[in-house]
């Protein structure tokens, strides 16, 4: 994507008008714009979803939502924005302090940068990795960090509690998660974003949900623990720690973790519509004249929208069911449908021949 | 990219590398110790991209930064330890610790001598390694690990599991009279078995069974 917008733009009128060859100082002009075309796009469906979550979870439970602010109250987010960069920050007296203000901005990049493997569209990825998968997994098993160091810093007994559990359960989910990873990789035989979702192309029959229906029922369920989202949202549990991680933050620094979290929703739920729903493809051939990138946010739409359901209408686990769910029932399961579909794919022939 | 621009790169990752390793061991809290050792595993992860070795990049922060030094900063910040008691005697084992530095740094500079002006450099050289173009180095990797090199990786695997069960079977200890919950049993539990429907007449009342179930 970036190689192709630094070829075509000196080729446009307005890059002939200003005079920009393709020079190393181009490039790097480039990369930034690319980037700022996708976060800023990202930033502003995050403050949406916020909406959205909230007016879904209100419909469930049939109430209004928030229907003030702006028609419908689509503004609602922007003003609660607005509203958490007005305030103070405050900083506890017994805080660590740097510690304290990086773990927010931790957590907020490390949502953002994920997304530069992710394609929106054929050749349309910041980094079209080789590795694009387990860089996903990396950038995820770095989340941890934000909410320990938040946890720890905080030198409060709530957050700490609530760091600790979340850094076990997003451990716990993501082994299961590398299992389902891997049952798709095995069919794909590639680690590149861009080659799973061609492995999907055609009609909405190739998708992989359908081979791999119990394994993204496992991913689903594992996605919600790993992003912290209810039923297994124990790191923030009001009841019993307040606000977990995020008690001592205010202003801007929680409004960091708020963005991050819902960016780490809408990641999975664009990684789920990767893996398992056929990326930018349209589900019948006659509507690819849509573009893909379209086809994406609405696939990405409908994974955001199964989890503000399972929000709205599951109650919440308790600690050791969570911890027994992942380890005694996910982990053998996803173990086993590995060996299952490795088997499969040998014996009928099916592995991707890579040489 | 420009080779200069690669060559800075190169010295902008060493050199954090180094300096927050320094820090690991200078640093007081111990927390931010560990926290310097993870920007260290983050910055030797660009330094394997910088190779071309995204592989290795991306596994060592799954493993070392996503696994094992969670782990780590768990113990520490659970762990309640005077690190500044423990620091006292620092001094009397610097000579010692840097003597198994300098032991290092001679066995690195010897394997570095011996690849570049040994006998077998033009074999070394020649060694059949793919070029990016022609495989990514997962490919790569996965052709050398599951063919020449099975047995060695499975042998390995297979004490990494034992290492595990090991460690299960020595923490793991059967408390009497500890009430877990069966969810399988809760699930076969029927309405019929919890409680049952009595007709009462007014003026008599029922006699209870008197097990609770």
């Amino acid at each position: 994507m970036v190689e192709a917008f630094f070829e075509w733009f000196p080729t446009t009128w307005l890059g002939l008008f200003l005079g920009i060859e393709q020079t190393s100082a181009f490039y790097f002009v480039a990369i930034v714009l690319i980037i700022l075309a996708i976060v800023l796009p990202l930033l502003i469906s995050v403050a949406f979803a916020v909406y959205f979550d909230r007016k879904i979870w209100a419909a469930v439970q049939l109430r209004r939502g928030p229907n003030v602010v702006g028609p419908f109250g689509l503004l609602q987010s922007f003003a609660d924005g607005l509203k958490l960069f007005l305030k103070e920050t405050i900083i506890p007296a017994g805080a660590n302090k740097g510690i304290f203000l990086i773990a927010p901005m931790i957590t907020f990049t490390l949502a953002l940068i994920s997304w530069a493997v992710i394609p929106f569209g054929a050749q349309m990825a910041i980094a079209d990795l080789n590795v694009g998968i387990l860089y996903l997994l990396a950038i995820s098993s770095l989340g941890v960090y934000g909410i320990i160091m938040s946890g720890w810093a905080s030198n409060s007994r709530y957050a700490f509690l609530g760091a600790l559990r979340s850094a076990a359960q997003m451990v716990s989910y993501e082994v299961s998660i590398g299992f389902v990873l891997v049952c798709v990789l095995m069919a794909v035989g590639s680690l590149n974003m861009t080659d799973i979702v061609e492995a999907q192309a055609g009609s909405i029959l190739n998708w992989y949900v359908w081979p791999f229906l119990p394994i993204f029922v496992i991913f689903f369920i594992s996605a919600l623990a790993e992003t912290n989202r209810p039923p297994f949202d124990l790191p923030e549990a009001e009841a019993e720690l307040v606000a977990g991680y995020q008690v001592e933050y205010s202003s801007m620094a929680f409004a960091l973790f708020f963005l991050g979290e819902y960016a780490n929703i809408l990641l999975m739920s664009a990684v789920m519509a990767i893996l398992f729903f056929g990326g930018w493809y349209a589900p019948i051939p006659v509507l690819d004249f849509i573009p893909g990138w379209i086809w994406l946010l609405i696939k990405t739409g409908f994974g955001f929208w199964m989890f503000a359901m399972v929000k709205a209408f599951v109650p919440r686990y308790r600690y050791d069911q969570l911890m027994r769910l992942g380890w005694k029932v996910f982990l053998p399961l996803s173990l086993f449908f590995v060996v299952m579909y490795a088997s499969i794919m040998v014996y009928a022939d099916l592995l991707p021949t890579n040489g | 990219m420009d080779i200069a621009l690669a060559d800075l790169i190169f010295y902008l990752f060493a050199s954090i590398t180094v300096a927050s390793g320094l820090l690991v061991i200078s640093a007081k809290n111990p927390v931010h110790s560990v926290l310097w050792l993870i920007l260290a595993f983050f910055s030797a992860a660009g330094l394997f991209v910088l190779m071309g070795a995204e592989f290795l990049a991306m596994l060592l922060i799954v493993v070392y930064v996503g696994a094992v030094a969670v782990l780590f900063l768990f113990v520490v910040m659970m762990l309640d330890i005077n690190f500044t008691e423990l620091r006292k005697g620092m001094l009397q084992h610097l000579p010692l610790g840097g003597l198994i530095g300098l032991v290092l740094l001679g066995e690195l500079l010897t394997l570095g001598v011996a690849w570049n002006f040994g006998d077998n450099v033009a074999q070394n050289v020649s060694a059949p390694t793919p070029t990016l173009t022609d495989t990514t180095n997962t490919e790569a990797l996965g052709h050398l690990l599951y063919t020449d090199y099975i047995f060695v990786f499975q042998t390995s695997g297979l004490i990494l599991l034992v290492a595990m069960i090991g460690a299960i079977v020595l923490t793991l200890r059967d408390r009497p009279g500890v009430r877990r919950q069966n969810i399988g049993a809760q699930n076969l539990r029927k309405p019929a078995d919890a409680f049952k429907l009595v007709d009462v007449e007014s003026g008599k009342g029922v006699s209870l069974s008197q097990k609770k179930g």
